[in-house]
């Protein structure tokens, strides 16, 4: 049998999503539900001096109202940060309430103050436009560089810091200055994104007055999590009392991790009303609401000798929050980021500190990359400033200062298993034609253009996280994950996993791992996830994690069941159970050459009786059926790796930046699927692409978002991109038995440095900050005429 | 959105007579739908005006081209007559929204609405139009008056925009990066005897820049607006661009026209 992984077979989910058969949470309508608008503060930071629902109560249809003060009252708790971080100085994180609905003070616009529930959408809107909240406007914080400088927003958080945390050594740092012929520094901005899954967030809440059970129908990536933190820290029911189900999601890209605001309400309403709820975010809703991503101000630092070596770096950052800590909230600017602050280098000496500052605009949180796209912009753009300034070409320096072995000590960190960042570099300029590059800006040039060429080295800590070494750092929570393998006494098989699809493809790629384990038609495969009720209980999908964590509980799960048969094997074919070899679904006996086919196994496994001369196939001490399940916790994290290289083409007239080429050579170990992997990859390059040259979440100094619609936040499109050159290198990871690494976050990753370095090549070194919009490259390359007039 | 009147009218005369201080004209819906969503605008009524016949289709004689107010962007980029009798009048139409909006959106509606980064306004005043309504004749440099205001009289119709052929023209747009709109859009039409260069996008208003006409109407080369300074203290400032930014690539989206005239 042909083996499936490796090979672009097509992905089992396309059918029902090409053809609308996909079923979305807003697709789930239930008998007599009613219909959920919250009412938001309109104001970035003010206290509620008066709320009144007199009015809102008298409107048509109108079900209930429900504000700040019942949900206090019932003691529903409020959102959580899920991982507790120390400052430098030993103290705690400093993290405010989060009620699900604001009972006295608003933190950001979108805020919720107030749920109305009507017979009808259309009647909850009226009703929700005559609720009446007497705001007292307070000055808003916005500004990440300055928020320590402004009003406390929260009681009792000094500076609105939540906390300075440090990761490193200042003193070895300072040595290291101290050697160094030059030190290169850069004062950076990573920008605020907004993710924009294309379904916005939406649950429906259905209450069970009989069997007292609440199921919360919501786009989560991680329902199971959501369940945990909804019973654990929001009290809404017991775990046992609550199924959470997360249908069809259309993507996440992290902003889907959270447990939010209307998830705890609406299930709490719905026990309350003893009725059904729905909401179904409003793609207004969904800019403000929805967590936003990146947002950090950033000086670095990089100590280096003469001829190019790297002797030590430095990381100040201030990270923006937003107005609360959220599940990934505090975890994103520090594990996620410090660690991979000194990217594929040898630098013997190392610091990243990070300031976390609360602001009145929306929660900053997980999204595609977090934190890694943000490390690997200061080092990548550092390193590409330093190659300008050291006069050393920028890929020669990047080699130079490439670890040589693995296993590679990293600085910081982590100890990357498998790599080799040379042939991913020399594969990628080859890619690229670099050497060509040169006769490419003279064309350029001849029709009054600037052309530039920029290049980005990267590696990542993905498949988060392994207990051991996450619990090590200080992080409350390690993240492994669960596999259930069924086999139906006929012989088909389903595989329950904790993690969850919302456009990975699972459904897909794991049916080809378990075919491949099992010998087994992947036909013959279901993959189910996404509901509490179905299945054991698993940490989702991010960080790059459903493959190299989830995917192993698969293979193990698996393994466990080729062992059962071989036992069953034995005792039905009299022989060893170490004389029996598993192989393309059979089990065959190597003296005797007899042999019993996985489904036969199966099928022997759930008639295990004993009835004339039949015997029992099962061998003593093993219970009837065949069913395995696997908890798998990596030993470390996995770490995809590559170059990027990017050409771009700016008319100086009017500050137009056309990407011409982009290259990405990834390392991603074992690919199951490539077509899958491909499809990964352009999309986290949309995204970082998108990052680099057009997205931006900007607010005002009022704290009123002013990038609110797709008629201002710049969501790239298709004709924004040049055809994708995209290969690979492959060394497998050595720490899993797949040899796999995680594609999800790489384009993401990598994306926004190459582009940069490529701009601010074309630019003579002028630094420009992200986005590249066409006036900052205009006023840039006025300023470049300008000192070329002079130099002439 | 608050409930109101779905009206569809037969033809010119019911419309009008529908028409109140409380209703709004429905082409497209590519502007009106969307206020009315966001609860911007309400009306009590709505009159759609997309099923008159004879609001709708291109005529092309040999000093014009006429185009019924409720014809489709689409309809005006995939016109074989129109883009022999004024190509750039063909691509402008092409490069509005994106297939849905060019799908729905009207000539008439995007006219009538003179919101002040439209592309058809330029194309109005670069080509002389003439805006024929139920109740009249206006001449473009009259009909736009200023942000999302006309010389349109309450219940009056657009009925269809004659354009004048010109010897060459070009429109050449800076468009938003996001919503696609011109934050620059400049339509140069060489007539005989003169040139019009109409700026779309750049202040609250389309407008006829007189300097450029006048510099090209005596010579017709880019190298005769090249490097002029605009003053820009009237000009739309805001996230996407400043009034400095906006004057220069009047200037070089100009240029460009010309040269691809």
């Amino acid at each position: 049998m042909a083996s499936l992984v490796g090979s672009r077979v097509e992905r089992k989910e396309d059918k029902r999503f090409l053809t609308g058969k996909g079923r979305y949470t807003a697709d789930i309508n239930l008998a007599n539900q009613t219909y959920a608008i919250f009412v938001r503060s309109p104001h970035a930071r003010a206290s509620i001096k008066k709320l009144n629902i007199d009015k809102a109560l008298k409107s048509s249809g109108v079900v209930s109202i429900l504000t700040g003060k019942e949900i206090a009252d019932d003691k529903i708790g409020g959102l959580i940060a899920g991982w507790a971080i120390r400052s430098e100085d030993g103290t705690e994180m400093k993290c405010p309430g989060n009620p699900p609905l604001a009972k006295d003070n608003v933190n950001f616009v979108g805020d919720p103050v107030a749920v109305v529930i009507a017979e009808s959408l259309a009647e909850a809107k009226e009703a929700a436009e005559k609720v009446e909240v007497d705001y007292k406007v307070l000055k808003a914080v916005t500004s990440t560089a300055d928020a320590m400088n402004g009003d406390t927003i929260h009681e009792g958080i000094d500076k609105n810091l939540c906390f300075d945390w440090l990761l490193g050594d200042r003193q070895k740092v300072k040595e290291a200055f101290d050697k160094a012929d030059k030190v290169i520094s850069i004062d950076i901005i990573n920008n605020r994104l907004i993710p924009n899954a294309m379904e916005p967030r939406a649950c429906v809440a259905d209450y069970n007055a009989a069997s007292e059970e609440i199921t919360l129908y919501t786009t989560s990536q991680n329902p199971h999590l959501s369940r945990l933190i909804m019973s654990a820290f929001g009290n809404v029911a017991p775990e046992h009392k609550l199924r959470v189900v997360a249908p069809d999601v259309g993507g996440g890209f992290g902003s889907k991790i959270n447990v939010y605001n209307e998830d705890i309400v609406c299930s709490w309403a719905a026990k309350k009303i003893n009725r059904a709820i729905k909401w179904v975010a409003e793609r207004s809703e969904s800019f403000l609401t929805d967590i936003h991503g990146r947002d950090h101000v950033t000086h670095a630092e990089l100590a280096v000798t003469k001829d190019g070596k790297f002797l030590g770096f430095k990381n100040e950052t201030i990270a923006n929050l937003g107005a609360y800590a959220r599940v990934f909230g505090t975890v994103t600017p520090t594990y996620l980021f410090g660690p991979c602050a000194t990217g594929v280098y040898e630098i013997p000496a190392a610091y990243t500190n990070v300031k976390a500052v609360y602001t009145n605009t929306a929660p900053v949180d997980a999204y595609r990359g977090a934190g890694r796209p943000e490390a690997t912009y200061t080092i990548e753009r550092l390193v590409e400033k330093a190659s300008m300034e050291l006069g050393i070409d920028k890929t020669e320096l990047r080699i130079k200062n490439f670890p040589t072995a693995f296993p590679f000590k990293q600085t910081l960190v982590h100890t990357v298993d498998s790599g080799d960042y040379v042939a991913g570099m020399e594969k990628a300029k080859q890619m690229a034609d670099y050497k060509g590059f040169e006769a490419r800006r003279k064309e350029s040039e001849a029709k009054g253009k600037l052309r530039g060429i920029g290049v980005t080295s990267y590696f990542e800590a993905c498949g988060i996280a392994p207990s051991a070494a996450v619990m090590s750092l200080g992080c409350g929570v390690g993240l492994w994950e669960s596999a259930e393998v069924r086999f139906n006494p006929t012989g088909q098989v389903t595989v329950y996993t904790g993690s969850h699809s919302h456009g990975q493809s699972h459904q897909t790629t794991f049916a080809q791992i378990a075919a491949d384990e099992l010998g087994v038609p992947i036909e013959n495969i279901d993959i189910v996830h996404g509901d509490t009720d179905k299945g054991t209980f698993g940490m989702g999908t991010y960080g790059s994690r459903s493959l190299a964590v989830g995917g192993i509980a698969i293979v193990n799960a698996c393994k466990k069941i080729v062992e059962k048969g071989k036992r069953v094997t034995a005792k039905m074919l009299e022989a060893n159970p170490e004389d029996v070899e598993f192989k393309d679904g059979e089990f065959i006996v190597s003296k005797s050459n007899k042999k019993k086919t996985i489904g036969e196994v199966a099928f022997a496994c759930y008639l295990p009786g004993v009835r004339d001369e039949m015997k029992s196939p099962l061998p003593e001490g093993d219970e009837p059926g065949l069913k395995e399940t696997s908890f798998y916790d990596p030993s470390n994290f996995s770490f995809p790796a590559g170059t990027h290289i990017a050409e771009v083409e700016i008319d100086p007239e009017t500050g137009h930046v056309k990407l011409e080429k982009y290259t990405a050579c990834d390392d991603f170990g074992r690919i199951i699927n490539p077509m899958v992997v491909e499809g990964q990859v352009h999309g986290g390059l949309a995204q970082g692409i998108g990052q680099a040259l057009y997205e931006n979440a900007e607010y005002d100094e009022t704290g009123q978002l002013m990038t609110g619609s797709y008629m201002d936040y710049t969501m790239p499109r298709a004709d924004n991109f040049p055809e994708f050159n995209i290969g690979y290198t492959c060394t497998h990871a050595t720490t899993n038995p797949l040899g796999v690494k995680g594609c999800g976050e790489a384009g993401a990753i990598a994306a926004p440095p190459t582009v940069m370095n490529a701009v601010i090549d074309a630019l003579g070194g002028q630094e420009v900050t992200m986005p590249a919009t066409a006036e900052k490259v205009w006023k840039a390359c006025k300023n470049l005429k300008k000192s070329n007039a002079k130099a002439a | 959105m608050k409930d109101f009147n779905y009206h569809s009218a037969k033809d010119s005369k019911e419309a009008s007579k529908l028409a109140s201080s409380s209703s709004a004209f429905l082409a497209g819906g590519m502007t009106t739908i969307p206020s009315m969503k966001l609860g911007l605008a309400t009306y009590k009524d709505l009159i759609d005006i997309k099923n008159i016949k004879k609001l709708s289709g291109i005529k092309v004689s040999g000093k014009s081209v006429i185009i019924g107010a409720a014809t489709k962007h689409v309809e005006v980029s995939n016109s074989k007559d129109v883009k022999k009798a004024i190509p750039s009048l063909s691509s402008l139409a092409e490069g509005i929204g994106d297939p849905q909006v060019r799908n729905r959106g009207t000539i008439g509606g995007s006219i009538a609405n003179n919101d002040p980064s439209a592309d058809y306004p330029s194309a109005c005043i670069a080509l002389n139009a003439t805006i024929h309504t139920n109740e009249r004749k206006i001449e473009a440099a009259k009909f736009f008056k200023g942000m999302f205001e006309t010389a349109l009289k309450k219940g009056e119709l657009i009925e269809a925009i004659e354009f004048q052929i010109p010897e060459k023209s070009s429109y050449q747009k800076h468009p938003n990066p996001a919503s696609r709109y011109a934050i620059v859009g400049v339509y140069v039409a060489k007539h005989k005897g003169d040139v019009n260069v109409a700026v779309t996008g750049a202040k609250s208003c389309v407008y006829n820049d007189k300097d450029m006409s006048k510099a090209l109407t005596g010579n017709f080369s880019s190298s005769s607006i090249d490097g002029m300074d605009l003053d820009s203290s009237e000009m739309n400032s805001d996230m996407h661009a400043s009034a400095d930014f906006r004057a220069s690539l009047v200037v070089t989206q100009a240029k460009k026209a010309v040269d691809a005239c």
